[in-house]
Formats: structure tokens, C-alpha cells, sequence
């Protein structure tokens, strides 16, 4: 074999760069990105964390049809008694119900979304309450 | 015994025949279930509006700001991408109807307001492919900004001109965001839809509560004890193009 010794030091470099994230993960550092949305402080949530990981987009389907196809526009219980919000019934809604605790866009909902690299467009039309807050425009 | 083929295709249609039947009750009965509103119930929306009150104040545009600062209305500055949701017309425009070549001076020259119409038999609503717009139980001729593809149809089949396409981006032309209401996007139609978010809190449309001189009243016409009603009985109403046969629930005292 011709130029033994570079073709060895390639390949070396080659397995060291191609390892690189197992050799930074076993050496005690952090290699891989995880999402970590930021939890509000107090408050329970409507449904267990579990439930809400996997389906709140179909549970945010499902109270969209219902408000503006049905008209029914209030949270109720497993027990039929309506949820309360602030001492008001709370209402099938995103910004209104879930963004009065989630009220941080971007570590909330943003960061697993970004992850995962999924473009939900609610905030097409719907208003992230910081834009709202700081009355700028988009 | 065996059937013969008249007997069979008899039996099939009938079977066919109730079944189809049982489904449409029971798809009626569901639907009856899931339209419980907890906020004003009424049977049949309609709008009244005393234009010689409206007239009282001169260039008052308090109906509107409300509205579309309730529903994120853009304004564009322009009248080719308007979005109208309550806007002033002409009367001659309003009522292309009457012929009258003399009419008295202060009908010609005061602005009419207009709206979406609730019409009872709303041209708009048969002719959209998505289901995006449809006619509600209670009269109000709905929008779902979900569904609506942005095909206009709509605004083609609507005599009135209440509805208006988003040909660019609303938000970044709202003066002020109200975050209790979504905008919409590009390529979506929209219209006035009677206020149906503050009708299920039990609040009258934002036009109404705006008014200084009550020129608007809002009610229920399947109730005859109703305010809407008892002014309908005692003054003569105009509706727009009746001729139509739309039925629009919007009535204009001139």
C-alpha cells in the first residue's frame, strides 16, 4: 500500500470525527440537544402531562370544531361542572385558556416544536400574548 | 317461498329507504345536543337599524372602530383590499332598488351602514365547497377562517358585498392587536359575523354596545315580546335587494 502511515492517520481522524458524539457523551459532555419547555411555576393543568404530550393537538382540534362549528364554548369536567379560570368559566381556547398559564411562546410550545421540527400555524392567526403585550406588530 | 326480482329490488329500496331515514333523525338529534349555547339563546338573530338616529352624529364612526378593534380588522388604506366588516355607503348604493329620482335631500347625502345581511337563505352558503361558511341554527351566518380555501365564491354569490379577501398579510396593518380575537391570513375571506364570540358570553354585538344614540338594535325575532320585534311592528322597515329573496335579517329605518 502506498503512504501507509497518512492513509492509517486519515482514518483515524476519520473515526474520531465520526465517533464524536459518543466520545463528548462518554468524556461527561452533552452532545445531543434535548427540548425542554419551561413548565409555568403553580397550577395544575387540565390533563395529566402525559396525555397532553402526546394528544393536545388533537385535543385542540377537537375544541376548535367545537367553538365556531357548534357553538359550545366552555370547558367542561369529567363530572359535567365547567372548569373555572380566575373565578369565570374557562373557555375551549388556546390563547385565552392554555396561554393564561403557558403564557411564554417561545419556551413553551416553541421549543419542543422546534425540535421536532414541526410548524404548527395556530400562530398564524392566533396571538402569542407577548406580541400582544408589547402591542408590536408581527 | 322464493323471491322474485320485483320483490327483491322492492325489499332492498325499502330497507335502503328507512335506513336512510333513521339516519337523518338521528343525525338531527345530535346536532340538537351539540348546539347548547351557554351564553344568549335566540332562535333567530336580526338587526335593526334606525339610520335618523344615525344620522344624529355627524361622521360618528363608533360602530366601526369597535368592531374591528374587537375583531383585529386590517385597514389597508386602500379600496381595493379593503376588509369590510361595518362600512358607510351611499344610500343610492345601499338600495340600488329604489327608483325614486326625487329623494328627500338628507336620505340622498347621509351614509348608510351596512353589514353582512345573516341573510335567511344565504347565497354564500350554498356555494362554498368547503363548509367554511354556513348558516347556524340561530340565524347567523357563520365563518370557520379553518376551512376556508379562499376560493371567493362566496363573494361572487353575495349581492351585498359583506365579504372581503385578505390579498395580503392582515396583521402586520392592525393598529391594535386584540389578543382575545385572531387575525386572519393572506387568502382567507371574512365578514361580519354578528359578534357570535360575545353572544356566547352573553354580550351584545360590539356595534350595538358602541352606539351613543342606540341607533342599533339587536334581538331575537322568533320572540315576539322582543324589542327588535315591537319596532318592526310599529315602524316601516327597509331591507336590502328583498327582491332577491335572500331574506336578510338586517332592517333599516330610513
Amino acid at each position: 500500500m502506498y503512504d501507509t502511515g497518512k492513509v492509517l492517520i486519515g482514518i483515524l481522524i476519520f473515526i474520531l470525527v465520526f465517533t464524536s458524539p459518543m466520545l463528548i457523551n462518554l468524556s461527561g459532555g452533552k452532545a445531543s440537544v434535548k427540548a425542554n419547555p419551561v413548565l409555568p411555576k403553580s397550577g395544575k393543568c387540565i390533563e395529566s402531562k402525559e396525555y397532553m404530550k402526546g394528544y393536545h393537538m388533537e385535543m385542540l382540534d377537537t375544541w376548535r370544531n367545537l367553538v365556531v362549528r357548534q357553538d359550545v364554548r366552555f370547558l367542561k369536567k369529567a363530572d359535567g361542572t365547567f372548569f373555572m379560570l380566575n373565578g369565570v368559566k374557562a373557555e375551549m381556547s388556546l390563547t385565552k385558556t392554555c396561554m393564561s398559564c403557558h403564557d411564554n411562546k417561545a419556551k413553551f410550545c416553541d421549543e419542543c416544536h422546534n425540535y421536532l421540527e414541526v410548524k404548527p400555524y395556530c400562530w398564524d392567526c392566533h396571538i402569542d400574548p407577548a406580541i400582544a403585550k408589547k402591542g408590536v406588530k408581527k | 317461498m322464493s323471491i322474485d326480482r320485483r320483490q327483491f329490488l322492492l325489499i332492498t329500496a325499502g330497507v335502503a329507504a328507512a335506513g336512510l331515514a333513521g339516519k337523518q333523525t338521528l343525525s338531527v338529534f345530535a346536532e340538537n345536543q351539540a348546539r347548547k349555547s351557554d351564553g344568549f339563546a335566540g332562535k333567530r338573530w336580526a338587526m335593526l337599524i334606525d339610520l335618523k338616529k344615525c344620522h344624529e352624529n355627524e361622521g360618528c364612526t363608533k360602530c366601526i372602530d369597535a368592531c374591528h378593534l374587537t375583531h383585529n380588522v386590517p385597514h389597508f388604506g386602500n379600496k381595493k383590499d379593503e376588509i369590510k366588516w361595518i362600512w358607510k355607503e351611499k344610500f343610492e348604493h345601499a338600495f340600488v332598488e329604489q327608483e325614486n329620482y326625487f329623494v328627500p335631500e338628507q336620505v340622498k347625502q347621509k351614509p348608510v351602514l351596512l353589514f353582512c345581511n345573516h341573510c335567511s337563505n344565504p347565497p354564500c352558503v350554498s356555494v362554498c365547497p368547503t363548509q367554511a361558511t354556513w348558516k347556524r341554527k340561530d340565524g347567523i351566518v357563520m365563518m370557520d377562517w379553518h376551512r376556508c380555501v379562499g376560493c371567493r365564491y362566496c363573494m361572487a354569490a353575495c349581492p351585498y358585498g359583506s365579504r372581503s379577501f385578505n390579498w395580503r398579510e392582515p396583521r402586520t396593518h392592525i393598529k391594535q392587536l386584540n389578543p382575545d380575537f385572531p387575525t386572519r391570513t393572506k387568502g382567507v375571506v371574512e365578514k361580519c359575523t354578528f359578534c357570535d364570540e360575545r353572544l356566547a358570553r352573553g354580550l351584545k354585538p360590539a356595534c350595538v354596545e358602541s352606539c351613543p344614540v342606540k341607533a342599533m338594535v339587536f334581538g331575537d325575532l322568533e320572540n315576539p315580546n322582543s324589542e327588535i320585534r315591537k319596532m318592526l311592528g310599529e315602524t316601516f322597515t327597509m331591507r336590502r335587494k328583498p327582491e332577491l329573496g335572500t331574506q336578510p335579517e338586517i332592517y333599516y329605518i330610513i
